[in-house]
């Protein structure tokens, strides 16, 4: 599995949080990708804030499927067998009542104390929040998939966010290309390291302290 | 014997008039009321205060709304799937007030259930919480918002009998079984019709007593 890296490599270790028959909510992009890497035996329920459990992604090339379910990014998808549907008001009421085991997200900026950033950078995007307040705030594990830095290079794991919060002290879990980083009460601890990434790669990349404990696990 | 309400677009939306607050249900383009957004524009009706949970998207739905420049406030939780909404917003063209998705289903639920508003973790300790009562209860804080309402829902159905009890379909029941409970006029439009009596009253999602017309697709 060494061939793994990148994006990829980012999906492959998040799958790797989810228990069989967890009821699970994915963001639109990288995180649908977890799916393509969910390891034997492990089947999991996708919730889509709009309105249903059990989205089964995108129809094949000429498969017909209902144009009236869609994904959270309002893309067709195909519902599979024991799925349901229901109504935004009841969708939010199962997120914030804890009976989604985990939520997973981009960030645009994450930070030591789980802070997270991703809705908003003043001047440059306004599109809202949409669910995804809602969802950090109610989800019993909150999975933040990210690149560790952004496109210029620049740290994205910071020691306190700049950008405006989603939501407050809400993020569990970082997985990045580089490693796992766990939000304990002692501080973000480095507990996992991709193949071939030291902790020195880690610490100069990120720009939150971090907590090195003695042994660190391997993310594949 | 129950009443009818199916009555002509027309007719349906003599009640809606400019400066209206209107309750506007989809996502993105899913389960958003088409044809009576139409009749608005057709209506010629301006200056309406939406609240939505998105724009649709760009010459669609809310989008003709946003399009002829017939909305002075929207509040909303994303538009990112309309690109003229954004670059309305940006140009300070069209004001919004965003609001969580979760939060704004449970302003509304609000506004049509009688209750004085709602307490919820959404927000506590971002921009959204800016201004609102932080409330406590048993060591856990919770931010108050407020019940909203407005003047006029509009309602996507799949089904509705003539008396206007309502079917939602899959995914695109989404906004329209709460919006339907807040509004002084509800109006429904159907992709089907059907007579009294023919929809299962277990599975009746909006009653039509809740409803005031219902226009067919």
């Amino acid at each position: 599995m060494a061939e793994i890296t990148g994006r990829d490599l980012i999906a492959y270790r998040t799958a790797r949080f989810f228990e069989d028959g967890d009821l699970v909510n994915l963001g639109i992009g990288m995180p649908t990708k977890c799916l393509d890497y969910l390891p034997e035996g492990i089947d999991v329920w996708v919730d889509t804030e709009n309105g249903a459990i059990g989205l089964a992604g995108p129809p094949a090339e000429g498969e017909w499927t209902d144009p009236d379910v869609v994904d959270a990014g309002g893309s067709v998808s195909k519902l599979r067998v024991g799925g349901c549907c229901f109504d935004s008001f009841t969708s939010f009421g199962y997120i914030r009542g804890g009976h989604v085991a985990a939520t997973v997200l981009g960030a645009y900026e994450v930070d030591q104390e789980g802070n997270l950033a991703n809705w908003m950078i003043p001047g440059k995007t306004a599109a809202g929040m949409g669910g995804a307040m809602d969802l950090v705030a109610g989800a019993k594990k909150v999975l933040i998939m990210t690149e560790h830095c952004d496109k210029k290079g620049n740290p994205k794991i910071l020691k306190k966010c700049t950008l405006p919060l989603t939501a407050a002290s809400e993020v569990d879990y970082i997985i990045s290309e580089l490693c796992v980083l766990h939000r304990t009460e002692a501080g973000l601890v480095l507990e996992e390291l991709a193949p071939g990434v030291s902790v020195e790669d880690v610490v100069s990349k990120t720009g939150a302290d971090l907590v090195i404990p003695e042994k660190i696990g391997a993310m594949i | 014997m129950a009443k009818s309400k199916v009555i002509s677009l027309e007719k349906a939306m003599e009640k809606v008039q400019s400066g209206m607050t209107v309750l506007i249900p989809g996502f993105v383009n899913v389960g958003v009321p088409e044809k009576l957004i139409q009749g608005m524009v057709n209506k010629d009706i301006r200056s309406l205060k939406v609240i939505s949970n998105n724009t649709s998207v760009k010459g669609r739905g809310i989008g003709l709304l946003v399009h002829d420049g017939r909305i002075e406030h929207i509040t909303c939780s994303h538009i990112g799937s309309n690109t003229e909404t954004v670059e309305k917003v940006v140009a300070g063209e069209l004001n919004v007030t965003f609001v969580p998705q979760g939060t704004l289903c449970e302003r509304v639920r609000a506004g049509g259930a009688g209750i004085g508003g709602v307490l919820t973790p959404t927000g506590l300790g971002t921009p959204i919480a800016e201004g609102k009562q932080v409330v406590n209860v048993d060591g856990v804080d919770y931010l108050l918002e407020k019940p909203l309402r407005a003047d006029v829902a509009l309602i996507h159905a799949w089904k509705a009998d003539k008396m206007g009890n309502v079917v939602y379909h899959r995914t695109a029941r989404n906004f329209n079984q709460i919006w339907a409970t807040a509004a002084d006029w509800v109006i429904v439009e159907a992709e089907q019709i059907v007579e009294v009596g023919e929809l299962d009253p277990d599975l009746i999602m909006t009653p039509g007593a809740l409803v005031d017309a219902v226009v067919e697709i």
